[in-house]
């Protein structure tokens, strides 16, 4: 049992020490952007204090010694409020430190020893600190003169334009149970405050506290943003109110309130967090969507059971769609678990950017839209790599120098945007600058150089030329850089989009700009299909896909210069694949009009699907082709029908851009 | 919990120099028991387009979709038709599940190491690169399979890829 306790304390430190170093990461970059890295030591000063205490347990020394020098340098700015900091040059230190820490943590969990010494960084740390010490020396003269408690309270004030109260409140004679009510006063002011410090603290645990609260009343100290009568207000309506005292709050004891409130608070990025959370093993959670996958089979094998067939069953069914309904339910909740937003993903981004600009010597901006959309957590893995080679030849192809952009009239800071949304059932990435642009003449020339071209250039659409560039091995570039030029980042993108079941595409106009496209589709487990029979087999078309369906009449049907079938559907060409055809299958129906017509749409494309007959609407669990049998045109997976059978899931954009 | 421990041990060390025994046509096969997880009856199959047509589709096992294969076709010899005694022989190799359908299972052989030979050097028929071996035993000859290679041999497929 040992054993299992080792592993499980071990994967925990490597989760949390590697969560701490992306929140370490995340404020130092956002406050660096905003200046306001002074206000933020606390939590920075608390993360490496975490850090330090974790890997010490694990006796990881090396990380001990970077935390402690860290912590040190963050406890002298918490402490003393220096004011000559170099902002740039401590973000520089707490990012190289956090680079270290996370190599290390790899290190362990891939079973080596962490070896590397962190003397060098430790060094530039204690000699920033020594500068910083320095600097106070030769102030120490002014900040005597300034009084402890208002230089304190301007610094620890958290950002300008919050405000510090106190409140004592009473409640009414005789109502019972002060302590919970206190507590709720505390929850609801969560809502408005940052609470810095209550009194008396144990209220939910102590009864006794009822009693403290009824002869001193219940003390809260907090910040808000709200002013002196908004918080009257909403004090007013506390249930039970006998009478509160509300005043601006001093800073006395101010150090020990937020030491106080170090320890209660929760360890996430930020302060705007406060929702309650638990962390638990992907493995779990797979195995919880499994099993939910398994009961739609199920029950679609208990309500379609061929033995029901002619049977009156109506308290049956109506039985069996509550069924369905609940287990709708669950399948909704199943699947936002594992829902993921990207911003943590899009966060790191501001890292690579950060890192481009000085090594470049260019001016970036980073602007991140829709960070709040979800994705698979399976998926969000698999994306940050991606993503990061976009960016990166955003900043190295795309954004020029400063003077060349001013030369051509743009801004002299470039600007990417990481934007992502949710359409339909896919989710949609877009990576843009206004950088250089893609120049399509010299691809085509380089895509003529490698033997590329299958078909007369005139004949390729825009989109084809673009997509020359996630050929492998396909660079423009004369020479190679560290970044970039070497032809393998656009080749990467795409397999790895690819494996997510994804697309990229590129867009671009010479001069102004490039747009990078990725659709991913959401977790595709489970999905409504139209079943379809076509012969005797039976296939399956998500019902996302299909607009419509109907029996065609002759005078509907026409045929092309090619001799093409096409339907006139309002006024609108739609032309016509045969299933059968498509799959070199049997099927019953010859004639267009004897089968049955369903209309699909991919990306704008819209065409006309000819089947033998509908079987019907249906949930079914999507399940990947084995992988034994490799990619399947037209095909996007199988799943297990009612009666047991296994049908193929049709992929549409597929078929559409075969045909 | 301690017997069934010891029980798990003595079948691994007891699946050495087993071989199940299946038959196309009239011809004998065997393959190592430890690539086999099961045998079921022939059932309905969903067939895959654009596939070699040794592999005939994919079945349902409990809700695992696995492929199977027609091992007279992957062979290149005639197929047959399905009757019930057609089987599927389910192996596993290296994580990859396939279900191999052939005439009929005939038992389960214990042939020992000294009466498997190397295979004859002549190149007849297209089943030769499949056999790894021939197991000598008291009625005749086995034709011991190298499930890897009945596996994984793409030259075929390659062929029937390009053509389409």
């Amino acid at each position: 049992m040992n054993m299992h306790e080792n592993e499980t304390l071990f994967e925990m430190f490597i989760f949390e020490t590697l969560e701490l170093i992306s929140q370490l990461e995340e404020i130092a970059l956002i406050s660096e952007k905003g200046n306001s890295v002074k206000n933020r030591i606390n939590e920075l000063f608390r993360i490496v204090h975490t850090i330090k205490g974790s890997a010490a347990m694990m006796n990881y020394d090396n990380i001990v010694t970077l935390s402690h020098s860290l912590e040190d340098v963050f406890y002298y700015m918490r402490e003393n409020h220096p004011i000559n900091v170099n902002y740039s040059v401590l973000t520089d230190i707490i990012l190289r430190s956090a680079d270290f820490i996370k190599n290390e943590v790899n290190q362990i969990q891939e079973g080596n020893v962490p070896y590397r010494d962190a003397s060098f960084i430790v060094r530039e740390i204690e000699q920033f600190l020594a500068a910083i010490k320095n600097d106070e020396k030769l102030i120490t003269q002014e900040s005597n003169d300034i009084p402890p408690v208002g230089d304190d309270s301007k610094a620890e004030s958290s950002t300008p334009g919050k405000n510090r109260f106190k409140v004592v409140i009473f409640f009414e004679d005789g109502c019972e149970m002060e302590n919970i009510r206190a507590f709720n006063v505390l929850n609801n002011l969560e809502k408005y405050a940052d609470i810095i410090r209550y009194s008396p603290g144990d209220i939910i645990e102590n009864q006794k506290t009822a009693e403290v609260i009824k002869t001193k009343g219940f003390e809260v100290e907090f910040s808000t943003e709200l002013a002196m009568d908004d918080m009257k207000t909403i004090f007013s309506e506390t249930v039970f109110l006998n009478d509160f005292k509300l005043e601006l709050a001093d800073s006395a004891g101010l150090n020990d309130a937020f030491t106080e409130k170090s320890n209660n608070d929760m360890e996430f990025a930020g302060p705007t967090l406060k929702q309650s959370m638990i962390s638990v093993s992907v493995a779990k959670l797979d195995k919880l969507m499994d099993l939910v996958g398994e009961i739609v089979i199920s029950q679609s094998m208990v309500i379609q059971n061929p033995e029901l067939v002619g049977l009156n069953l109506s308290s049956f069914y109506k039985a069996s769609n509550q069924l369905q309904k609940l287990n709708n339910e669950l399948q909704d909740t199943v699947m936002s678990m594992r829902m993921v937003p990207l911003s943590a993903t899009f966060q790191k981004m501001n890292r690579i950017v950060r890192d481009m600009e000085k090594k470049l010597n260019k001016k970036i901006k980073l602007e991140i839209i829709g960070g709040e959309t979800e994705v698979d957590k399976n998926i969000i893995e698999h994306l940050s790599d991606p993503l990061m080679h976009l960016i990166r030849n955003a900043a190295d192809h795309g954004i020029e120098p400063a003077e060349e952009r001013i030369e051509k009239g743009k801004p002299a800071s470039g600007k990417i945007t990481l934007e992502a949304k949710n359409e339909g059932g896919d989710v949609w990435i877009y990576v843009r600058d206004d950088g250089r642009g893609m120049n399509k003449k010299s691809i085509l020339q380089k895509a003529k150089q490698k033997g590329l071209l299958k078909v007369p250039e005139n004949e390729l659409t825009e989109r084809e030329i673009f997509s020359f560039v996630f050929h492998p091995g396909f660079s423009t570039r004369e020479e190679i850089t560290e970044f970039s030029g070497r032809g393998v980042g656009m080749d990467v993108v795409s397999k790895n989009i690819e494996k997510l079941g994804g697309v990229v595409q590129v867009e671009s106009v010479y001069g102004i700009g490039t747009t990078v496209s990725i659709k991913i589709p959401l977790t595709l487990a489970i999905i409504d299909g139209m079943i379809v029979r076509v012969g005797k087999s039976v296939y399956v078309i998500p019902i996302t896909s299909i607009k419509e369906s109907f029996k065609v009449q002759e005078s509907a049907i026409f045929r092309d210069e090619t001799g093409n079938e096409i339907i006139m559907l309002r006024g609108n060409c739609c032309p016509v694949i045969r299933f059968h055809e498509f799959f070199n299958i049997n099927s019953d129906a010859v004639n267009l009009t004897e089968g049955i017509i369903i209309v699909v749409e991919s990306e704008g494309r819209t065409v006309c699907l000819f089947a033998d007959e509908l079987m019907g609407v249906q949930q079914v669990v999507v399940k990947a082709l084995p992988g034994y049998i490799r990619k399947v045109n037209g095909i996007s997976g199988c799943t297990v029908m009612g009666n047991g059978l296994v049908s193929l899931i049709v992929d549409v954009p597929g078929m559409i851009n075969t045909s | 919990m301690a017997e069934m421990y010891e029980k798990t041990r003595e079948t691994e060390d007891t699946q050495k120099g087993k071989y199940l025994t299946f038959l196309l046509d009239n011809e004998a096969y065997a393959i190592e028991i430890k690539y086999v997880t099961e045998i079921i009856g022939i059932q309905p199959i969903t067939e895959v387009p654009e596939l070699p047509e040794y592999i005939k589709g994919i079945i349902n096992l409990r809700g695992i979709i696995i492929p199977v294969m027609d091992v007279r076709l992957r062979f290149k010899k005639q197929p047959a038709e399905y009757n019930d005694r057609t089987c599927v022989i389910v192996i596993d190799v290296e994580g990859i599940l396939i279900g191999l359908i052939v005439d009929s299972v005939s038992e389960v052989l214990s042939i020992s190491d000294d009466s498997i030979v190397p295979p004859p050097e002549i190149k007849k028929g297209s089943e030769n690169r499949y056999i790894q071996a021939i197991g000598r035993v008291e009625n005749g000859v086995r034709l011991i399979l190298d499930c890897r290679k009945l596996l994984n041999d793409n030259e075929t497929e390659e062929i029937s890829r390009t053509q389409n």
